[in-house]
């Protein structure tokens, strides 16, 4: 999609994000300029400890940064108070995070519960679970999954409340090629039917084939944009 | 059902050791407080409907001997209701097979109809019949205490002659709820007994026909109660009236209020320290517990669940457990209430009947003390959690900079092998934690000494009273006040060692607006029996000229200092209103009293050497035959034992007392325990992964086992000292609130107590080291290696 006709959904200017611990300071981020439009489908790539989870954190309302500005639409993330990212969480996001965070205590079909019950029109849980191949395994607890379905799972909790936005940080890390690909199908479908802009991070240079733009991260700062002419579908990727 | 509440109810589950340990500690809290509330209020509900239903007087009046038409002046008194004049006589009692001098008192009974005031309730048997000439109703504790039925017989001697008695009845009387003998210190069912006769009999036993020497009457709605007493007095004056009373200082009543005074403060500061406590350890348990929880709240709040949901979701659970502890607590307080109501009733005070009151807002009370520790130590760990950033929350908490400790650094190091160091090294990277649990557990062991420390205190004071300063082996009081000549003949007596005389003067104490009813004592100055002590118990002679006040009496009675003079009513012979001085201050732990030198009293009294009694030193073994002796003499009417008042002291107080600390060492055990347990399982849910990391790299059981019971071995061992700190200030808030006219409690706290704040602590720890140990044994390495981190 030509990204001069579509409007703007998230807009980050000269964003930094500066770590300190004791004496040490780690530079997460170094003056990101970023603008991801409506509908899109963006891959973040980089290598590791470039600030891809950062940035996705502090665009998904997790996580202040420490300079520049961060626009959803017309609200301005940076600075707003925490009922309003609560509430910006709430309606608009779904997060799929690196490291799945399940509520341990709550079944599969409960995880996604727990997120759809404070959704305005969320799909059911077992239709989502079942979307990402789980729909037999709903009343299991997250220690009795495997790490790839556990975070199936997480992927289910994030889509089934049909966000505006959809933030994965590694979706596919733990997956094999075949599932990684079922993963990939569902969050393709969603990107294409609901419009959803959904930010994808991963390591997988082949994952990026599928996006409109990939964004390349190193050291905290933008190496570089690219805009695929033509994107691949997510059936015909594998690795 | 809700998500959230699924989680809530699995986690509740999940945690079930440490839920039930949690309501351990609010039950024991709960549990002191509603026992002694419901104890307390049952009392004054029975009290008072008791009073109610058997007309107890409001004003009473003793005199030497009136004749019967002198009721009718005291009758037209204005503000007089009911007035009912008696016969009430002072008498030495004989009961087959029990060789101790046996004081009694016999009131008469109206010859026909019931009693218009003080009534008594008759537990068994039936009432004396019309007219009849020797039947006779006993007090219930006398009678139990000699198993006396209906029937049976004994022997009084009344006036210098004896008289056979049968019982037809044992009875209770709103007069004699708490039955004391005059001059003793406790009561003692086995040597004192109140018994009720037919009117005409007792007056022509005790020369008393046609005439009375007791009063009591009731007030008019809006009669003014010192106006009678004047005016009953000025009646009196010219019969040897010894002064009218109110109920206030009427003895039983007096007993009554002032016992229950104690327990009302029992009632408020026992619970106080017990639910303190236990609000304070469930604040910390609670806020460690939901900081364990800080990455799912982050993702939670990733969700977009609102602070709101997310507290009341933490508050709810926390709720819940405080729920189950006050259930528990409520359960065990109302039955350990009415187990201590009914010891109460068996020993020290007489009731017809216990109407057992729990009231709802006890209740209440108990729910929101316990709601509210628990919320608020649960709000601030939320709080805390959710002002994280969610990204930084889901992460686990940043590994602070470990330090070599101070042990390392001192070059100990060599001694310590690397799981020692790490014990030392989570220590002190956690100086706040380790504080808390160290003040925790602190707590737990302090409550143990409170709660077990009145044995010790009692003992104390019944050494200081009975081996310092009331050192007789018998005291005993003459009908009327005697010639001091009359010590001879009991010095002479066999068996006697030594004989102090004592003059006892009965009076009202003034200074301002203050007053106490009381009896002054004339002793002698350099009496080896019975003596005064100083502030550090050592024995000071009374100075000539004035009265020398026991501390309780002089500064929260009556507030006077030495130098300062004292207005005495006297309430016997010609009455006159003297101005003594005020010498000094005594040291008593028990009753308060008010001393004189004998001579000095003697003096004061316008008479000759004059006694009312003697305090005799007796001969080990010689005692039966010197009570025979002593019996024998119509002159002397008591006498108290006092070895038997401090065998009999223990018989009765003393199993109140005991199963008070057998509740109080239970619940503080209880509360120990769901501490100590607490502090462990926390620790291991907070290391849990670091344990099973090691034991992945190859650390055996044993080893990570003392990684994490050394902490907390370590941390029990700092908490005893503190925790003796702990116990020494709760006692000493429970000294400081229990005083009252009866004793006053010594700051003083025994080996023994500090074995048991120890002992509880040890105990738990041990205990919670060994469930851990099995815990650890089932450590879930695979669990480890699959999440994150
Ligand atoms: N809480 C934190 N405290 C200190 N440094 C942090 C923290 N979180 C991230 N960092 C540092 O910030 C930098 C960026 O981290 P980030 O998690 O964004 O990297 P990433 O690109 O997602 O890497 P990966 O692909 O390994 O997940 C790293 O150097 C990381 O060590
Ligand atoms: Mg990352």
């Amino acid at each position: 999609m030509p990204a001069e006709q579509a409007s703007p959904v998230f807009i980050a200017r000269g964003l930094t994000k500066v770590y300190r611990m004791g004496e040490v300071e780690v530079q997460a981020l170094r003056g990101i300029d970023l603008t991801l439009y409506r509908g899109e489908l963006v891959v973040l790539l980089g290598p590791s400890g470039s600030g891809k989870s950062t940035l996705l954190n502090i665009l998904g309302g997790l996580d202040a940064p420490s300079g520049g500005e961060v626009y959803y639409l017309d609200h301005k993330l940076t600075g707003a108070s925490e009922a309003d990212l609560t509430r910006f969480r709430r309606e608009h996001v779904g997060f799929v995070f690196q490291f799945y965070n399940l509520i341990p205590s709550l079944t599969a079909r409960e995880n996604v519960a727990a997120v759809t019950e404070i959704a305005e029109s969320p799909m059911r849980p077992e239709d989502a679970l079942a979307l990402v191949g789980l729909g037999s395994r709903l009343d299991h607890f997250p220690a009795q999954l495997s790490g790839g379905e556990q975070q199936r799972v997480a992927i289910a909790r994030a889509v089934a409340k049909n966000p505006a936005v959809l933030l994965c940080d590694e979706p596919t890390g733990a997956l094999d090629s075949a599932t990684g690909v079922v993963v990939l199908e569902v969050l393709e479908k969603v990107n294409r039917e609901l419009g959803t802009l959904t930010v994808l991070i991963t390591h997988n240079a082949g994952i990026a084939d599928m996006a409109d733009r990939v964004i390349r991260l190193s050291d905290g700062h933008i190496a570089d944009i690219r805009s695929n002419a033509v994107k691949k579908s997510a059936h015909e990727l594998s690795w | 059902m809700r998500a959230l509440d699924l989680k809530l109810f699995r986690d509740l589950w999940h945690m079930r050791g440490q839920v039930l340990a949690i309501a351990a500690v609010i039950m024991g809290g709960v549990a002191t407080m509603v026992m002694s509330l419901s104890t307390y209020d049952s009392l004054t509900t029975t009290r008072d409907r008791f009073y109610g239903e058997y007309r107890f007087a409001e004003v009473f009046a003793g005199l030497k001997r009136a004749p019967e038409p002198v009721a009718e002046r005291l009758a037209a008194i204005p503000g007089v209701e009911v007035l009912e004049t008696r016969v009430k006589a002072g008498v030495k009692l004989e009961v087959e097979g029990f060789s101790d001098p046996i004081t009694g008192l016999i009131l008469s009974l109206p010859d026909t109809g019931e009693a218009q005031l003080n009534r008594v309730h008759l537990k068994r048997g039936r009432n004396v019949q019309p007219w009849s000439a020797d039947e006779v109703v006993l007090s219930d504790t006398f009678a139990d205490a000699h198993r006396f039925q209906p029937g049976d017989r004994l022997a009084a001697i009344i006036h210098g002659k004896k008289k056979t008695l049968t019982v037809v009845g044992v009875a209770v009387s709103p007069e004699y709820v708490y039955q004391i003998a005059p001059g003793s210190m406790f009561p003692d069912f086995k040597r004192y007994g109140v018994l009720w006769m037919g009117r005409s009999a007792l007056a022509a036993a005790y020369d008393m026909e046609g005439a009375f020497n007791d009063v009591s009457l009731t007030l008019a709605r809006d009669a003014r109660e010192q106006d009678v007493i004047d005016r009953v007095d000025a009646v009196l004056a010219a019969y040897g009236g010894t002064g009218a009373y109110g109920r206030e200082d009427q003895f039983s009543n007096r007993f009554l209020s002032e016992e229950l005074k104690q327990l009302q403060t029992m009632a408020t500061v026992f619970p106080a320290i017990f639910l303190g406590v236990a609000a304070f350890l469930l604040n910390i348990v609670l806020s460690r517990l939901i900081a364990l929880q800080r990455d799912q709240i982050a993702i939670l709040k990733a969700f977009g669940y609102s602070y709101f949901a997310i507290g009341s979701h933490y508050v709810k659970l926390v709720l819940l457990m405080a729920v189950l502890g006050v259930a528990a607590g409520l359960a065990l307080g109302a039955w350990f209430g009415q187990g201590l109501a009914h010891v109460y009733t068996e020993t020290t005070f007489r009731f017809p009947y216990l109407d057992y009151q729990l009231r709802p807002v006890v209740a209440l009370i108990a729910l929101a003390v316990a709601a509210f520790a628990a919320v608020s130590g649960t709000l601030v760990s939320v709080m805390r959690a959710v002002r994280l950033p969610p990204a930084e929350g889901m992460r686990p908490e940043m590994p602070v900079a470990y330090r070599t400790s101070l042990v390392e650094r001192l070059g100990l190091a060599r001694w310590l092998a690397a799981p020692s160091r790490m014990v030392l090294r989570h220590i002190g990277r956690h100086p706040l934690k380790s504080l808390l649990t160290v003040l925790g557990i602190a707590c737990a062991c302090g409550l143990m000494m409170v709660g077990n420390y009145q044995k010790g205190a009692i003992d104390f004071m019944v050494d200081v009273q009975f081996r310092q300063a009331s050192r007789e082996d018998l005291g005993l009081a003459f009908i009327e006040p005697t010639s001091g000549r009359a010590l001879h003949e009991l010095a002479a007596l066999p068996g006697v060692d030594h004989v102090e005389g004592f003059r006892d003067v009965p009076a009202i104490l003034r200074f301002g607006q203050y007053r106490h009813r009381a009896a002054i004592f004339g002793i002698q100055p350099e009496g080896q029996l019975h003596r005064s002590l100083d502030s550090a118990l050592q024995p000071v002679a009374v100075p000539p000229g004035g009265v020398v006040l026991t501390d309780h009496l002089a500064n929260e009675i009556l507030h006077v200092k030495p130098g300062d003079l004292l207005t005495v009513e006297v309430l016997e012979g010609s009455r006159p209103v003297l101005q003594v001085p005020v010498l000094g201050i005594t040291k008593q732990y028990l009753g308060v009293s008010a001393y004189m030198q004998q001579d000095s009293l003697n003096e004061l009294m316008r008479e000759g050497n004059t006694v009312s009694g003697a305090y005799l030193a007796v001969q080990p073994g010689t005692e039966a035959r010197l009570y025979a002796d002593l019996h024998e003499r119509p002159r002397v009417l008591g006498m108290v034992a006092n070895k038997s008042a401090i065998q009999s002291f223990y018989a009765t107080i003393g199993e109140f007392i005991l199963f008070y600390n057998l509740v109080a060492t239970l619940l503080a055990g209880a509360i120990g325990f769901g501490v100590v347990y607490n502090s462990a399982r926390i620790a291991l849910s907070e290391r849990g992964r670091e344990l099973a990391s090691l034991r992945v790299l190859g650390f055996t059981r044993g080893e990570i086992a003392y990684i994490l019971l050394g902490e907390l071995a370590l941390l029990t061992l700092a908490a005893i000292p503190v925790g003796f700190v702990v116990g020494v200030a709760l006692v000493g808030i429970l000294v400081v609130a229990f005083q009252s006219e009866l004793y006053r409690l010594p700051l003083l706290l025994t080996p023994e107590n500090y074995a048991m704040g120890a002992a509880v602590v040890i105990v738990s720890a041990l205990l919670s080291g060994l469930l851990l140990w099995h815990r650890l044994g089932r450590l879930d390495l695979v669990a480890v290696l699959k999440t994150r981190e």
